[in-house]
């Protein structure tokens, strides 16, 4: 089969989605957006973190219900109330993380829930002959038999690849699929999208990497805010064009000034070490100074931090608070020296998310609250108040569950637990991750206050914008290093981070950029 | 507020539907205590009969009327009846003296007994045996209508029943909301029970003073509580995983127990035991002052205190706990030795009213305690319970368990209703906070 009509934009597309709406408490997730997949046709679908690519591919592969609009394939209105139905309408989703079960083979993943059975028993071999043939399709050889606990990421993207084909899928969603590839392997991927389109098959294609959505894909479609701001053919639009309309406005708006004046040293590090994650990583931050850390995910940024605080144990390596060394072997150590840590990942790490707002502000502070050897609710409820007010923090009832704020809000309670306990050192682990715009400057002007309180501030950040915009001064690392320091922040560019990230690299780091 | 208490302890309303149930279930007709009976009836008489009447009191022999009797015979001749005839015994003595008041040619004013003999043919035959004492008057005390569910002394025996389960479910309460189980603790009453009697046999065995007793709960008591802290400390330190964990002390701790006694029950024990199970204290059970004593204090522990609010934040995230300083291990290893304690005492409390340390002892408690934890809407998930609701559900199994003892409900199938209503509170919980109900709530939000 050929697809004889792709490429023609009259037909009725394979798939339309038309005015798609949804809400999350708190957050405007998607708003009025359209969609247009024609088969045989590679689309991508770009924009920055929350600006509501995955939301609208769950609402696709029917693990979300839209609050308004509709799906049609081949001009047929279709529910996609689960992600059992949506599959059996021809779509499959490939995810960032594989749906595969490690411990089974190639063959029993593929066909996994949908077992070619005679009386009960499995026809192994004849699995195994479609298994082939599905391979022999994509051009890859792989052996059914293989543990997927054994095989390299590419290849297991290869297997859902097969899945996906094996359920007669015409929609193929791949959200960053080459987030974890070699340049190989990419092009390897390159090969069987191009022939997953001679196939008549429709690609989305997420991605944060324009070089490769200029190289794959036909068409883009440009997400922003929850808002659709465009779709182009590839051939019509130049990447500046392109970044422009991802990012939308102009980056000077975006990030309060501050003028705060820098003081002592707070903290210095020497020489930590940790395997291959932290390697021989030292730097100093002053008071009133935000010390940024850009690099890539892996670089160390994160592992660094949880030393400083204690999360985890250095193999090497020297802390000094203040000038004089300490030695921090716990969470509860690094708190006792006026150290306080905003991990990446609230809702696992900052909040206990079905306790009330006020039992999480309270958990680091609780010996404050005592008198006696019981807590005094009273004084724990009238210290959060002060602070719901001073953050602006959106409250229905202290009583309510974290869980219930939005992420902005969220934030801001984690950062009222640490603000409470008076830190003066701040590690913040992707200050803005998952918040609204409005959100984030409020935030970025908290974070100003405190720098301006005499406090010091270390940001790991991988939205490179906001480590220009908020940071005095860079640190930038790649694979456990610190690769050098951007002191003239106000005249670098993102591509100065960039380059000092993969400075001696080999074509593979520069393909990242 | 009060929508709060609502969802926190919704089972009370479970629990009170269980008691008015019940109650209506098992009102009977209940004769006053003798006491009563011999008040109300000695103003009767006074008020129906003269001083020099003839007036026969009769009881049967071993039964509730033989105390009547007893009391109100010299009552009666002290009010100034001087011949009352006071006969307790069989029909046959009532027919002897029957025979002897008409021969002696006097009149019969009244019969008094209670309802147990009233109903004997002698006296009902009175007219025809003894047609010259026909004109008496049968005195019998009021009965009224009474609940046997409600009455004191079946109160009483739900709490004996229950107090065990419900001073380990103290302990169960806290491990259960760090999202741990402790599946030792029935075996840990055998070894507190029997290490307890042990150590009371060996320090003066049955004519031993009071503090021997002490000596031994305490020896119990703390062996169980350390056990219980090293498996805290084995899921702490190592993550282990607390199931593993404690069923393999739950094996060894009833190995330990047999080995101890060789199998053995320890009877050697001082008079003095009993009174921790089965004694009073200013007129109040011992058992019931030690529930009240042990819930209120781990209530406020629970709630205001700041290892009580670690407790739940362990439960509720550990990492998010850790990174906000709290010293996770500890928390563990404490309340696994809580739980040992808890179970510690409870073996206590069982040697105590039953007499004896036996290394069977507690077989299958730990299941009862659980369940009395989860019913009581502590979540299995952690994170999240309440102490005092755990005590509602200690109550909701014993209040079952002895409501169908007094409908005759036989005991297997007490087991199928007893198992149905765990599930049934268990999914009552999961509808009310968890996904059915909560989708339909914010269902309604987006709309």
């Amino acid at each position: 089969m050929s697809g004889k009509d792709h490429g023609t934009m009259n037909a009725a597309p394979l798939l339309r989605m038309r005015g798609i709406d949804k809400s999350f408490p708190g957050v405007h997730a998607l708003a009025n957006v359209s969609l247009d997949l024609h088969a045989g046709e590679v689309l991508a679908l770009v924009g920055e973190n929350g600006a509501g690519k995955s939301t609208l591919i769950k609402i696709l592969g029917g693990a979300y219900r839209p609050d308004r609009g509709e799906i049609l394939l081949d001009g047929v209105a279709r529910q996609m109330t689960s992600p059992t139905v949506a599959q059996a309408a021809g779509v499959s989703i490939i995810y960032q993380e594989f749906n595969l079960v490690p411990d089974l083979t190639v063959r029993e993943n593929i066909f996994l829930g949908r077992e070619r059975v005679r009386w009960g028993f499995v026809r192994a071999p004849r699995e195994r002959r479609q298994a082939e043939r599905l391979f022999r399709k994509i051009g890859m050889t792989l052996d059914p038999a293989a543990r997927c606990r054994d095989l390299t990421v590419a290849q297991q993207q290869t297997v859902e690849i097969a899945k996906a084909l094996s359920v007669r899928a015409r929609i193929i969603v791949m959200d960053e699929p080459t987030a974890a590839l070699t340049s190989q392997e990419v092009e390897n991927l390159f090969a069987i999208i191009r022939d997953l389109k001679s196939q008549g098959i429709g690609v989305i294609y997420i991605s944060h990497r324009l070089d490769e959505v200029f190289e794959v894909a036909d068409r883009v479609m440009v997400l922003r805010d929850g808002a659709h701001v465009g779709t182009h053919a590839l051939g019509e639009i130049t990447r500046e064009a392109l970044i422009e309309w991802m990012v939308g406005r102009p980056l000077e708006a975006e990030f309060p000034k501050r003028a705060a004046e820098v003081g002592q040293e707070r903290l210095r590090v020497e020489g930590l070490c940790r395997g291959q994650a932290v390697r021989n990583v030292s730097f100093g931050v002053r008071a009133g100074e935000v010390l940024g850390f850009a690099g890539l995910v892996g670089a160390g940024r994160t592992e660094t931090m949880r030393i400083v605080f204690g999360a985890d144990r250095p193999d090497a390596g020297r802390i000094f608070v203040n000038g004089t060394e300490v030695r921090i072997r716990s969470p509860r150590d690094a708190m006792r020296r006026g150290i306080c840590l905003l991990s990446e990942d609230r809702k696992a790490e900052g909040l206990v998310l079905r306790h009330s707002v006020r039992e999480n502000f309270g958990l680091p502070n609780l010996e404050r609250f005592l008198r006696g050897p019981f807590l005094s609710r009273r004084r724990e409820g009238r210290e959060l108040a002060s602070y719901v007010a001073r953050l602006k923090i959106k409250l229905a009832d202290p009583e309510q569950p974290a869980e219930a704020l939005s992420g902005g809000n969220q934030q801001k309670v984690v950062l009222a637990k640490w603000l409470a306990r008076q830190a003066d050192i701040v590690l913040i682990d992707e200050p803005t991750r998952g918040i609204d715009v409005g959100a984030k400057y409020e935030i970025y002007q908290l974070m100003n206050e405190l720098a301006a309180e005499g406090k010091a501030i270390l940001m790991v950040s991988s939205e490179l914008p906001e480590v220009l915009g908020m940071s005095d001064r860079v640190i930038v690392m790649h694979e456990g290093r610190i690769k050098g320091e951007i002191r003239d922040v106000t005249n670098a560019r993102q591509e100065d981070i960039l380059a000092l990230a993969i400075s001696d690299e080999t074509a593979e780091g520069a393909r990242r950029a | 507020m009060t929508a709060r208490i609502l969802s926190d302890y919704g089972m009370v309303f479970v629990l009170i539907a269980l008691g008015v149930l019940f109650s209506a279930l098992t009102v009977q007709d209940q004769t006053p205590g003798a006491e009563t009976a011999a008040e109300q009836l000695l103003e009767r008489v006074a008020r129906d009969c003269g001083k020099a009447d003839t007036i026969l009191l009769v009881g049967a022999r071993q039964k509730e009327s033989a105390a009547l009797a007893a009391l109100l015979g010299p009552r009666l001749k002290a009010a100034g009846f001087a011949d009352t005839r006071t006969v307790v015994g069989s029909p046959r003595d009532v027919r002897l003296a029957l025979d002897d008041i008409q021969a002696n040619g006097k009149a019969l004013a009244a019969v008094v007994t209670g309802p147990d003999a009233a109903k004997w043919r002698v006296l009902e035959r009175i007219p025809q045996t003894h047609p010259s004492l026909a004109r008496y008057r049968l005195l019998v005390p009021a009965s009224y209508r009474w609940p046997d569910f409600l009455k004191r002394k079946n109160l009483l025996a739900i709490v004996d029943r229950i107090v065990v389960i419900a001073v380990i479910a103290v302990g169960m309460t806290m491990v259960i909301i760090t999202a741990g189980i402790d599946l030792s603790v029935g075996s840990l009453i055998a070894l507190s029970a029997v290490i307890g009697t042990v150590v009371m046999k060996h320090l003066g065995g049955l004519e031993a003073p009071a503090w021997v007793v002490l000596a031994g709960f305490a020896a119990g008591t703390a062996a169980c509580g350390l056990v219980g802290g090293l498996g805290g400390l084995l899921v702490a330190r190592f993550k282990v995983p607390p199931f593993i964990t404690t069923l393999g002390i739950m094996m060894m701790a009833r190995g330990l127990a047999f080995m101890i006694t060789g199998g053995f029950s320890i009877y050697q024990v001082p008079k003095t035991l009993s009174w921790l199970g089965q004694g009073r204290s200013l007129g109040v059970p011992n058992t019931v002052l030690l529930l009240a004593a042990l819930y209120a204090i781990a209530h406020v522990f629970m709630s205001h205190t700041r290892l009580g609010r670690y407790v739940y934040a362990v439960g509720g995230n550990e990492q998010a706990a850790r990174l906000s300083g709290v010293p996770v291990r500890s928390v563990i290893v404490f309340v696994y030795g809580v739980s040992g304690l808890a179970a510690g005492l409870g073996g206590c409390i069982q040697a105590s009213q039953l007499n004896t340390g036996t290394p069977n002892m507690g077989g299958m408690f730990e299941l009862y305690v659980i369940a009395a934890v989860v019913v009581g809407g502590t979540s299995l998930a952690g994170g999240s319970g309440r102490i005092l609701g755990t005590l509602i559900g200690a109550f909701i199994i014993s209040v079952i368990q002895n409501g169908m003892n007094l409908l005759g409900m036989e005991s297997y199938t007490q087991q199928v209703v007893l198992g149905g209503v765990i599930l049934g509170a268990v999914l009552l919980d999961k509808l009310r906070s968890g996904t059915a109900l909560g989708t339909l709530f914010k269902k309604q939000l987006h709309a």
